[in-house]
């Protein structure tokens, strides 16, 4: 399913071309008694930016180590721009890599850790200069050359680490979450930079991340992991708006979750209530989890239904008359909890813009009519439960 | 394996990755390093314990014997070995248990021998167990063989070599090689009591009080190591002997015996307890003190509770340190000892005085038991000493506290004059003309040339062997210890790396030096040829000083972040350059360490080089044993002032190596 996807972005992202770089069969990987990879088989096109996303403990950075033949895989083959690599040692594979500590030779200047890769490959010394110069620039860092690691910042190391793993273009860029060490406004302004510069080098690149924002704002496609599989893989707005199960779901942005039961295989019972959902497909009376994110809860208003929703085509199954509990000023949006019969002793949290709140003048104690936006109530087998 | 195909493994054989370049150097470079340890410890030490158990007995009833007439005509008659010495009782029964190079001669059994008389004799084996020997050919078949009397007196019995606990038995029955043990035992415990006493309070003093001159007491408190165990005894002797300048003191007990060798051995492993204890005291978490006083904990309580809790691995440590080393130290007993025999000079006077290296082997087996295990001890409990560690903690800051400054300034001045005295005393003697006849100064006692010893050309092979010992050892001990951290795979052989490479500090120095006489004085050993040459002295000392020098290596190099290799690696560099542009630069103050300990050490060491040592490879710390051995106390004392100034000027001179490589080399450590 995954192969046509990237044409069919719908987020009007460049369009990478088809040509498959990276296809991973069947890996397997153990540690003993344990597996950290089961089955894994994965395709990688030219000039994609991947993002292995899930918990620590998923098996990503074990992936992305079998793929830089750092930790060889127990089972399974690999091959890379149509070489089979299964077997190779990293020397012998093509890839540029970046560590989460960075890994700057603490006894070379930036220019020389820069250069590092660059020598004995039959270059001259003007050559790699210029290109220490060009890399510097690309990176933003031109006048620090001279300068040793432990005086540059950690945001600026991990900059020369990206340069570093460029320098000699290699065909794939592994990225072993590299921001993570970093502060939160440096990682954003970071992540930004990192796309940018993946986007003008056009190198395929792998990145390994637990921070779902950093999946979602960076990846062409995402690859979300639990347990040593394959969750999911698909672009960030497919995994964000269509989980195939509950676990991505719940891992990636935040979903309320009650427990349902199907009333037909597009509409879910709730608490005696029948609400209208994505086609789910199992069968009447399953037992199911219903689960809608926050921030697709279409508030209607206060009381009775306010004036300017008239234009709204409200089916009548989905919407229904809450009690405002609480509310939180989280600053650029108003966090509320409601509650409704039909939600038993839960509360539906919904996020709702500061001009809503101040349009429909919520409070809280009050009573307000929400839509339950049916394209974005999903039904989920409980069974899925029990992948996390 | 069936635990994972039940979790959905497909059944097949696990991948194999390819080996690139630098898997193969690396590997290779492993196996090289590991098999110079296992040829120059595990093989030696092999043929050693094979020794202790190998007993030689002659076995007269092996041998029949017939003699003929005047005339040369035989009778038929034959006799056994064992019957002709029931007539003449010529062999007792122990004389029939001998060591490996055992002969007896077989004439005395007939009295009218005479090797002019034409009398012919034959002999033979009985069995295909029996041997002889005839001049020099060895006879091991079953036929007569007819000799005329000349030849006749050059036959002697060979004994036949059987494996079994014969040397140990012979070992424990034997009461003056027993009481060794109770004696060894006893002045280690408490040589090890009375160091880590003074030691820990030492130690304290340094770290927790605001006494002056902290830098001073803790170069002070160092010095012993710079001197080879033995010297300490010589001084005692010039203090206490019988011509001692006080040896009033002792109120007519003798120095000769465990009262010289318990204060020689706080002298020589009072620098050892200090830097483990004051390692563990310097750790401490300022914040379990802050805790103490706000409860109104007495200070005496604190003590109790909160310092010594805190060094008690130190403590132990330092214990387990200390006994390893005085129970293995020989120097020190061989020159004050007397007659109070210990194990350790036991193997010597075996080996050198009786010539009998099974029971050699017997004491060194004997010897090696406590000295593992109070190593396996001590790595456990360091072991257990990082745990201690945490990110969060917060120096402990002394405060000032007159009463008690005072009092640790004056134990820190006793001990210092302590062991400044013991080294002023040496260096007295050695300028003294003739103690106690003729006061004046005078550098007799340095022309070593007249004396026994080697003379200077021993302080200059001890030089050569010390640089040797401190470039040879450093690159094979930080590439080997690089090679087993940094490689890839390859769990098993590294596992085993690292077992053979921590051995060498269990093995005491005596027992290692024995153990090479076994192996590579072998004739039949293609390495022999290495023996009696400068080579085997610097094997013997790289090995002997392996363990401590590799753990200092691992130390460094675990701090190194672990994906340089992966990086460099991925850049498709070779991994030795990683190695010389950022492995050797970073770590460059640990390899400066490991070589400034192996110079000290060579220099000072006499333990294992005491047995292969040959007269063109004299070194200056067995110097100094001959001359004290021979009674040229004051010689022995200016060659073992020598060593110090030596080591001293070989620290002073790595200390401003350090400083001028560091400001070039590490300069990326100060921003």
């Amino acid at each position: 399913m995954q192969t046509n996807i990237l044409s069919q972005d719908a987020a009007g992202e460049a369009v990478p071309s088809p040509k498959l770089y990276l296809s991973i069969k069947n890996l397997w990987k153990a540690f003993g008694t344990f597996l950290a990879l089961k089955d894994i088989s994965l395709d990688i096109h030219e000039g994609e930016f991947i993002c292995f996303l899930g918990p620590s403990g998923c098996g990503k950075t074990t992936l992305l180590r079998a793929i830089a033949g750092l930790d060889l895989q127990s089972q399974g083959s690999m091959t890379q721009d149509g070489q089979d690599v299964s077997t190779l040692p990293p020397s012998e594979r093509d890839f540029g890599i970046v560590f989460q500590s960075y890994a700057l030779f603490p006894n070379l200047t930036i220019e020389k850790n820069i250069a590092f890769g660059l020598e004995n490959i039959g270059r001259g010394k003007a050559e790699i200069d210029a290109r220490v110069q060009e890399l510097l620039a690309l990176v933003g860092l031109p006048d620090q050359g001279k300068k040793y690691p432990a005086q540059l910042s950690g945001g600026q190391q991990q900059r020369i680490a990206l340069a570093r793993a460029i320098a000699t273009n290699p065909g794939l860029l592994l990225l072993d979450e590299p921001l993570s060490a970093l502060d939160a406004k440096v990682r954003v302004h970071l992540r930004h930079e990192i796309k940018e510069l993946q986007r003008k080098l056009g190198v395929t690149t792998i990145m390994v991340t637990h921070d779902q924002e950093e999946a979602l704002a960076m990846a062409d496609r995402i690859v979300v992991m639990n347990h040593g599989i394959i969750e999911q893989v698909g672009s960030p707005t497919q995994v964000y708006r269509h989980p195939s199960s509950l676990f991505v779901a719940d891992f990636i942005g935040e979903m309320n979750q009650f427990p349902a039961r199907s009333a037909g295989e597009d509409l879910i019972d709730l608490g005696g209530t029948i609400v209208k959902g994505e086609k789910h497909g199992l069968p009447k009376g399953a037992p199911i989890l219903a689960a809608i994110r926050p921030e697709d809860i279409i508030p209607h208003g206060m009381g009775a239904r306010s004036p300017g929703a008239e234009d709204i085509i409200i089916t009548p199954e989905n919407a229904v008359d809450v009690e405002v509990r609480e509310m939180e000023f989280l600053g650029s949006f108003w966090r509320c909890r409601l509650h409704h019969d039909m939600f038993g002793t839960e509360d539906l949290i919904a996020d709702f813009s500061i001009n809503a709140v101040r349009r429909l003048g919520l409070e809280e104690g009050g009573t307000m009519n929400i839509e339950l936006d049916r394209k974005r109530l999903l039904g989920f087998n409980l069974e899925g439960c029990h992948n996390d | 394996m069936t635990d994972l195909s039940q979790q959905g493994l497909p059944a097949g054989p696990v991948i194999k990755g390819k080996l690139s370049r630098d898997d193969i150097i690396m590997r290779g470079g492993m196996i090289v390093i590991a098999l110079y340890l296992i040829v120059s410890m595990v093989m030696p030490l092999y043929a050693m314990l094979s020794k202790s158990f190998s007993t030689y007995h002659v076995d007269l009833s092996q041998y029949e014997f017939q003699q003929s007439d005047k005339d040369g005509v035989f009778d038929g008659t034959s006799l056994s070995g064992a019957q002709l010495n029931s007539q003449i009782p010529v062999y007792a029964p122990k004389d029939l248990n001998t060591g490996a190079d055992g002969r007896l001669s077989v004439t005395k059994w007939f009295p009218d021998f005479s090797f002019r008389s034409p009398v012919k004799y034959r002999l033979r084996n009985v069995s295909p167990n029996g041997r002889f020997l005839v001049s020099s050919t060895l006879y091991t078949g079953t036929d007569w063989v007819e000799l005329d009397s000349n030849k006749f007196r050059r036959v002697q019995l060979r004994p036949i070599k059987t494996t079994g606990l014969g040397n140990f038995v012979n070992y424990f029955s034997t009461p003056a090689l027993f009481q060794s043990i109770k004696n060894s035992l006893w002045i280690s415990v408490v040589s090890t009591v009375i160091t880590v006493t003074l030691a820990f309070w030492f130690a304290y003093a340094l770290n927790r009080s605001c006494i002056r001159y902290k830098g001073l007491f803790r170069l002070v408190a160092m010095a012993p190591i710079l001197v080879p165990s033995l010297l300490p005894g010589i001084a005692l002797v010039y203090l206490f002997g019988n011509q001692g300048m006080i040896k009033e003191l002792l109120f007519g007990a003798s120095i000769y015996g465990p009262i010289g060798i318990i204060i020689g051995s706080v002298f020589f492993t009072f620098p050892h307890a200090f830097l483990i204890i004051s390692t563990a005291l310097a750790i401490s978490d300022a914040r379990l003190y802050e805790a103490a006083t706000s409860l109104r904990t007495s200070s005496w309580r604190t003590f109790w509770t909160v310092t010594i809790p805190g060094a008690r691995y130190g403590l132990i440590s330092a214990a387990f340190v200390v006994f390893n080393l005085v129970i293995t130290d020989f120097g020190l007993p061989k020159v004050i000892g007397g007659q109070f025999n210990v194990l350790a000079v036991d193997i010597y006077k075996q080996v050198i005085g009786q010539q009998n290296f099974e029971m050699g082997a017997v004491v060194s087996v004997v010897l090696v038991i406590p000295a593992i295990l109070a190593f396996a001890i001590d790595r456990f409990v360091q072991s257990k000493q990082v745990a201690l560690l945490s990110a969060r903690s917060v120096p402990f800051q002394p405060q000032p506290d007159e009463k008690r400054d005072r009092a640790l300034f004056a134990y820190c001045s006793l001990v210092a004059v302590f062991i400044i005295g013991l080294l002023a005393v040496c260096q007295f003697a050695a300028l003294v003309k003739f103690w106690p006849y003729d006061l004046s100064l005078s550098l007799t006692n340095y022309q070593f040339d007249k004396m026994d010893g080697g003379g200077w050309g021993s302080y200059f092979n001890s030089i050569q062997m010390a640089l040797i010992v401190a470039v040879i050892g450093t690159g094979v001990v930080f590439f080997g210890a690089y090679l087993v951290e940094k490689s890839n795979g390859f769990k098993i052989g590294r596992g085993l790396f690292q077992m053979v490479a921590m051995l060498p500090m269990a093995i005491p120095g005596m027992v290692l030096g024995l153990a090479y006489i076994f192996f590579f004085n072998n004739p039949a050993n293609p390495l022999n040829m290495l023996y009696g040459t400068m080579a085997i002295l610097v094997i013997c000392t790289v090995t002997h000083f392996y363990t401590v020098s590799h753990l200092t290596a691992v130390t460094a190099l675990k701090q190194m972040d672990r994906e340089f290799e992966s990086v460099s690696a991925s850049l498709k560099q070779p991994t030795m350059k990683l190695f010389s542009r950022v492995t050797v630069p970073v770590c460059l103050p640990s390899v400066l360490d490991i070589s400034i300990y192996l110079f000290v050490n060579a220099m000072t060491t006499v333990s294992a080089v005491v047995f292969l040592y040959s007269p063109k490879t004299t070194l200056a710390s067995i110097a100094v044993l001959n001359m004290d051995d021979a009674g040229d106390i004051a010689p022995a004392a200016a060659m073992g002032m020598m060593i110090f100034y030596t080591n001293a000027a070989a620290r002073i001179i790595h200390l401003v190596i350090s400083k001028g490589v560091l400001t070039r080399t590490q300069a990326w450590r100060f921003r």
